[in-house]
């Protein structure tokens, strides 16, 4: 059994298990933190950002000062953002028999690979991921391509090049391997290969394995993997949350006695408790319109922004926000709002109920119905004659670099009065304001991350009790900002087995069993003996007929008969075999044997 | 027969035989001994019935009086009876079952004593000899349960009876009980700590303290360190103990505290780690608390810092807590421990980084050391340390994984500190290092007044009203509040949807007004500013519909008043008909007592303090009105009326203080006017007729144009001092009354009559 490991990013992992002879990938994650090298694009003209210096050599070359610009002591490639793309070099990906999605932000990646690697296979996906997850791309592509760039920068990539540039570009890895957007018939193409499933539903693989998909609690239809054959389990844990927020709770039972946990997608500020966020979040947010600023939150179009939602639902009128306007601006908004709705089935309890009497799951219904929350596909059109200040935003993307965000990041960005507050915990604030320095608005870090922290995943582990635990790097030691924190990270027994991108792992497990069939009429003739009390033995003579990854024994062939006349055509139905003979078995009576050899000679004077 | 009817037939046997008389005639008929003796009540099915037991023990406790209630018990058998009822099933029945022996072994030895001198003339009694058999036995027994009865009657012994003979007692029982330490696991550890402390407490124990102060050392020694925790404690607590004890005792207390600051040390012997006392520690370098032990489980490491915390807390202000008393390593610790539970304390050992693993986010420990940390605010400490400390609930106030509970006392103790920060001499004004704090603190509190908990804006209130009640008058910290939104948010908060943090913004509110830090920084000195505000309390008053928002209005109001805000003194009268005209109308009994309490304060005001009795009369200063112009307006404000009907109010303490209110105002309107009764007054006659149909539970109003002699006369006629003796008394006194009971049998009768039910 091996595990290729094809991502870098602890909570957008790509990884492929080999197993059985079949091939899965475990998600596809797209590192989208590339793009935080890049300029913003923006959406209306920006003398700020296009009358930035180009940068230079220190000797005074100035050959690259078309491609990389400078603000505030940063250098940034001024061209379309670019990702980093899971490993493809390391295992030939045509060969990939399936995909596994786990949740919606884990797919991002699934153009570049079902589009460009010759995959033949099939994508599993449960309806909410790929609803969701097609927004998210469709937002994505949206955001790029209704910026076009003329330029592309590529001199910079040279790798002679690239050693000269300052920090963070300097260090970027692979960067010959980035590229630009997919498109949307891409994405279309993509997501037509998924094929959907639900919670608990088992899967065949070829005869060879079974995969079931178990909620895992961290976003709607989010779902962790079982994979199992006869004898061995493997589970595949990523982006699981135990907290009680909009999606079904995560199962963990099933996850009990597996033979190896392949654990991602943790939480990635373990040391902010997202309770306590939301509090922050709030009263922020209260502080800035009450004194008649205004709040910009970068996020994605789906996931938490419903749990804001339904905080901000409660609070506003205490906190006598009532009369401020919330609006959520992106291309897909309509489409989340509304999909957030229908999704009854994958729901937590509580939000399911609700569907019975009928109430809509989430209270952002009754805040569009007041005209408390107002969306917009973009800052064009209907909302530029809306638009009522002081306000909150939400819009995307949380890196900053393109999207509506940017707007309002040039637009809000010189007064103190205004904030930004960033919940999504993808990108390093200060990178992401980076471009925008200096800046009079306050800036407000409250990253909301739902998924599991160390403390959950040590009491997961002690019930789960799996023999072997496969962790990206990064879980196996405490963050490098706290160092002194040995509480956050993974601590089981045996330790847990690390990986980091492009490393290929031999998980430290043997297949020992397989099952096999046996046909009722060979069982029949068996002759079972007792050689000790519970244990009876009997010998079996067939034929092992394997198809499918399935083994059964079936009945010898029945001897040939003696040829006779009108038996002749016999023997051409039936192959032809000899008798068999019975095989021994047991300890062999020595004197008797000795005198049989004796008998025939075949003992040496 | 009930098992019920058979209790109380024991108790009552008892009852009855508490009598020396009594008990022989009882006892002629052998109806004691059937009742009490070996083959009594055990033999019958009912005894299985707890409430028999506990009648049967009950019986006995009250037969247990006399001489001769000594010999039954001894020859009875009963006392092996009380023995096996110590293990009784039912708790109730086993304590009391213990309690009894205590005061039969007293009783027992009292009555040995000889002749009226009272001394022990060394002799155990029979009966004595008995109990003290039965709990050497125990003690010695392998059961654990069998040692801790023996332990828990013996602390109760040494608890109550201080006579000679308990000394005796004790160097009987000495080397049994020293016994109990050698053994692994120390059996009924929780219970033998209360005896050494029983013992060590006893006033009659003087010559073998010395043995009673091995034992106690060997305990120390010996116990687990929660357990040797509360002995330490206790220890530490008596005055006469010895120094080498007290030694031993506070280095318990220390050594989980200095576990913790050993393991978070970044190197070895750093000066934090090295400022314990010298000595204090030592005694405990034998004992088994070590970080690995004490990391053991976290629910074993957060009981036992909680403890400790606790107990050093309790310590810290006694007179005969340890000298020298060691803040800056206390300090140190409790810092530490905060940081720990935080996540900030860096370590680089594997000790604390467990430590930290274990401690992180834990509330229990947080709030513990918060509060320790706020009791050493009431030390002399370092400036170094002071900023430590600051900087630590700095932490705590900003950060947002800080639960309310946790940041409630960190403002508790953040206030503490504040309030003992040393000043600069000749300058009042808060020093530069808490300055420096307050500056940074108001942008949090900013923050947290729009938190979505209601408790953490509930506590930041508070903690501004306590803020600006002491440094309000200070430069300094009103350009640090007026240059926050602190002021705004707070007038916001008034309409909070959670009625306490209303009732707390009002008090807030009030108090930054009183002090002039309202709202509105554009015009400070504008006057409708501050109407807004007097008139938003009264809206408050008049419409919130809870309790708590009304009632802190009135105190805010008659704190006001007390002050002389500019607002009350623009129009005092309006200001109190008004109030008064809201708060009688008001549901909640303790808004009106507010309200009798603004009418004390204005009545003091006009009339001068109440008189002492005990003071010499001094040529009283002329109050500022005179009286009749006073009693005019009292009568224009109509504040007869509003206490006139509030000693009629259906709630005790409403018409207690009115009571009060109105013998204020007869004694200081004693010498005023003449001598004419009541009736000759027109209007008094129709003021009587008024209350008479008030008491009778009807509306109504006085007379409006009542006369300041008809009130008088009034006033004069009404029996205050009789009223007030009736109301001192409690309820509870109606309820026992001889006529209640008599009530109650009448309106029973009245029901069950028919049915010739027998209800008493």
């Amino acid at each position: 059994m091996k595990l290729y490991c094809l991502s870098g990013h602890p909570t957008l992992p790509c990884n492929v298990l080999k197993f059985k002879s079949t091939t899965i990938m475990l998600d596809c994650g797209l590192d989208v933190t590339s793009t935080l090298n890049f300029l913003p694009l923006p959406l209306v003209q920006s003398p700020r950002l296009s009358n930035l210096p180009g940068w230079s050599l220190k000797d005074g070359n100035a050959f690259l000062d078309k491609e990389l610009k400078e603000c505030s002591g940063h250098v940034f490639v001024d061209s379309v953002p670019e990702f980093c793309l899971p490993e493809t070099e390391l295992i030939d990906l045509s060969t990939v028999d399936v995909i596994l999605i786990s949740n919606y932000h884990c797919m991002m990646a699934l153009p570049y690979i079902t589009e460009h690697t010759g995959f033949t296979g099939t994508v599993y996906a449960t309806e909410p991921t790929v609803q969701i997850g097609r927004l998210l791309m469709e937002e994505l592509v949206n955001f790029i391509e209704r910026v076009p760039k003329a330029q592309s920068a590529s001199l910079w990539k040279n790798k002679g090049i690239q050693r000269l540039l300052p920090s963070p570009l300097k260090d970027a890895v692979g960067v010959s391997t980035w590229r630009g957007c997919y498109t949307m018939q891409e994405v279309n193409s993509a997501l037509s290969k998924i094929q959907l499933v639900g919670y608990s539903q088992k899967i065949e693989l070829f005869g060879a394995v079974q995969v079931t998909p178990l909620s895992s609690g961290y976003a709607l239809g989010s779902s962790n993997w079982i994979i199992q054959s006869h004898y061995e389990k493997v589970s595949y844990v990523s982006g699981s949350s135990l907290l009680t927020t909009h999606p079904q709770p995560m199962d963990q039972a099933s996850l009990k006695n597996s033979d190896v946990l392949i654990l991602t997608g943790l939480t990635q500020i373990p040391t902010a408790n997202p309770d306590g966020m939301v509090g922050e979040f709030c009263s922020n947010l209260a502080l800035t319109v009450r004194n008649g600023g205004n709040v910009l939150v970068p996020c994605y179009p789906s996931g938490v922004i419903y749990d804001l939602l339904e905080c901000l639902y409660q609070y506003i009128d205490s906190a006598g926000l009532s009369s401020v306007p919330f609006y959520f601006i992106s291309p897909v908004a309509n489409s989340s709002l509304e999909f957030s709705q229908i999704f009854a089935e994958w729901l937590c309890h509580n939000k399911q109920s609700k569907v019975y009497l009928p109430e809509p799951p989430f209270p952002h219904a009754e805040l569009i119905q007041t005209n408390k929350l107002k969306h917009y596909p973009s800052i064009h059109g209907d909302f530029s004659n809306d638009f009522r200040q002081p306000c909150v935003v939400f819009t995307g993307h949380p890196s900053l670099r393109f999207g509506d965000v940017v707007h309002f990041m040039e637009l809000w960005g010189k007064s103190s009065l205004n904030t930004v507050i960033f919940t999504e915990p993808d990108f390093s604030y200060l990178e992401a304001l980076a471009p925008y320095q200096p800046l009079a608005m306050k800036c407000i870090y409250c990253p909301i991350d739902t998924r599991l922290n160390f403390i959950q995943v040590s009491k997961l582990l002690k019930e789960a009790q799996p023999l072997h635990v496969v962790c990206p790097e990064q879980y196996t030691q405490p963050p490098p900002t706290q160092s002194h924190r040995m509480d956050l990270m993974i601590d089981c027994q045996p330790p847990a087995m690390s990986y980091r991108r492009a490393e290929v792992l031999a998980l430290p497990f043997k297949r020992r069993y397989e099952k096999i069939e046996i046909m009722p009429e060979l069982a029949d003739s068996l002759v079972p003996m007792e050689i000790k009390p519970g244990i009876s033995l009997a010998t079996v003579s067939a034929v092992l007929h394997t198809k499918d990854n399935k083994h059964v024994l079936q009945p010898p062939p029945r001897p040939a008969q003696p040829p006779g006349k009108k038996r002749k055509r016999v023997s051409e139905d039936i192959p032809d075999c000899k008798v068999l003979k019975p095989l021994l078995s047991g300890s062999i009576p020595v004197e008797q044997f000795v005198q049989t050899l004796e008998k025939d000679n075949c003992v040496p004077g | 027969m009930s098992s019920r009817v058979l209790s109380f037939s024991l108790r009552l046997a008892g009852t009855f035989a508490a009598q020396e008389d009594c008990f022989l005639y009882l006892q002629q008929g052998e109806l004691l001994l059937g009742l009490f003796g070996e083959g009594g009540p055990q033999c019958w099915a009912a005894w299985s019935v707890p409430t028999v037991r506990s009648g049967w023990i009950q019986g006995l406790r009250s037969l247990a009086q006399h001489p001769c209630a000594l010999h039954f018990l001894a020859d009875s058998g009963a006392v092996d009876t009380i023995f096996s009822l110590q293990g009784d099933p039912s708790l109730f029945v086993a304590s009391a079952a213990s309690q009894l022996l205590v005061h039969t072994l007293a009783l027992s030895m009292q009555a040995g004593a000889t002749g009226c001198s009272g001394l022990w003339d060394g002799v155990w009694p029979a009966c004595a000899q008995k109990i003290m058999g039965h709990l050497e036995e125990s003690l010695q027994s392998t059961a654990a349960p069998q040692v801790t009865q023996a332990l828990n009657v013996l602390t109760s012994t040494f608890g109550r009876c201080h006579s000679p003979w308990t000394e005796t007692l004790w160097g009987q029982l000495c080397p049994l009980v020293a016994r109990l330490l050698e053994r692994t696991p120390i059996p009924a550890a929780h219970s033998l700590v209360d005896l050494l402390l029983s013992v060590a407490r006893s006033p009659a124990l003087s010559s073998s303290h010395g043995r009673l102060w091995e034992a106690v050392a060997q305990a120390l020694r010996c116990l687990s360190p929660m357990q040797a925790g509360s002995l330490a404690l206790g220890m530490l607590k008596l005055p006469h103990c010895p120094q080498a004890l007290r030694v031993q005792a506070f280095g318990v207390l220390l050594q989980p505290l200095a576990c913790v600051v050993k393991a978070t040390a970044q190197a070895p012997g750093p000066p934090g780690c090295s400022m314990w006392p010298p000595g204090w520690l030592d005694g405990a370098e034998g004992s088994s608390l070590t970080v690995d032990t004490l990391l053991s489980s976290k629910s074993a490491c957060v009981g036992i810092l909680c403890q400790t915390l606790a107990q050093l807390e309790e310590l810290q202000p006694l007179p005969q807590r340890p000298a020298p008393w060691p803040q800056e390593p206390l300090l140190g610790a409790a810092v530490t421990i905060l940081r720990l539970c935080h996540g900030s304390a860096t370590s680089s050992s594997s000790g604390g980084g467990r430590l930290c693993a274990t401690l992180a986010g834990c509330v229990r420990v947080q709030r513990a050391a918060l509060d320790f940390l706020g009791t050493l605010s009431q030390e002399t400490r370092s400036q170094e340390l002071e900023k430590e400390v600051f900087a630590v609930l700095s932490e705590y106030l900003g950060s947002p994984d800080s639960s309310p509970t946790v940041l409630k006392k960190a403002f508790q103790t953040t206030l503490r500190w504040l309030l003992s920060s040393p000043r600069t001499p000749g300058c009042p004004d808060l020093g530069p290092q808490p300055l420096l704090f307050l500056r940074e603190l108001f942008p949090v509190l900013q923050k947290r007044l729009c938190s979505p908990s209601w408790e953490v804006r509930d506590s930041v209130l508070e903690f501004l009203t306590q803020l600006s009640r002491h440094w309000g008058g200070q430069a300094d910290f009103r350009r640090a509040l007026l240059a926050s939104e602190v002021p705004t948010l707070t007038q916001q908060l008034l309409q909070d949807p959670e009625s306490y943090v209303r009732a707390s913004a009002v008090a807030a509110a009030g108090q930054l007004s009183s002090r002039g830090l309202q709202a509105a920084p554009d015009s400070p000195e504008h006057p409708q500013a501050q109407q807004g505000l007097l008139g938003e309390l009264l809206c408050i008053l008049s419409t919130d519909s809870e309790g708590f928002p009304r009632r802190a209005v009135v105190q805010v109001f008659t704190e006001w008043l007390r002050d002389g805000h500019a607002d009350v003194a623009r129009d005092t009268e309006w200001f109190i008909a008004t109030v008064l005209q809201v708060v009688s109308q008001d549901l909640d009994w303790e808004v009106r007592v507010q309200g009798l309490e603004l009418a004390q304060v204005f009545l003091v005001q006009r009339l001068g303090q109440p008189r002492c009795p005990y003071m010499v009369a001094l040529p009283e200063a002329a109050s500022a009105t005179p009286i009749p112009e006073v009693l005019q307006s009292l009568c224009r404000l109509r504040l007869f009326d509003f206490a006139f009907r509030a000693l009629l109010d259906c709630d005790r303490p409403v018409a207690q203080k009115a009571c009060e209110l109105l013998l204020f105002l007869k004694d200081k309107t004693a010498m005023c006017g003449g001598l004419q009764e009541a009736g000759d007054i027109p209007g008094s006659a129709s003021g009587q007729v008024t209350l008479q149909r008030w008491r009778a539970g009807e509306q109504g109003q006085l007379p409006g144009d009542l006369q300041p002699e008809a009130m008088l006369a009034l006033l004069r006629s009404t029996d205050l001092e009789g009223l007030q003796a009736r109301l001192a008394q409690s309820s509870d006194h109606m309820e026992k009354s001889p006529q209640s009971l008599l009530q109650d049998m009448l309106a029973t009768v009245g029901v069950l009559g028919e049915n010739e039910a027998d209800c008493y």
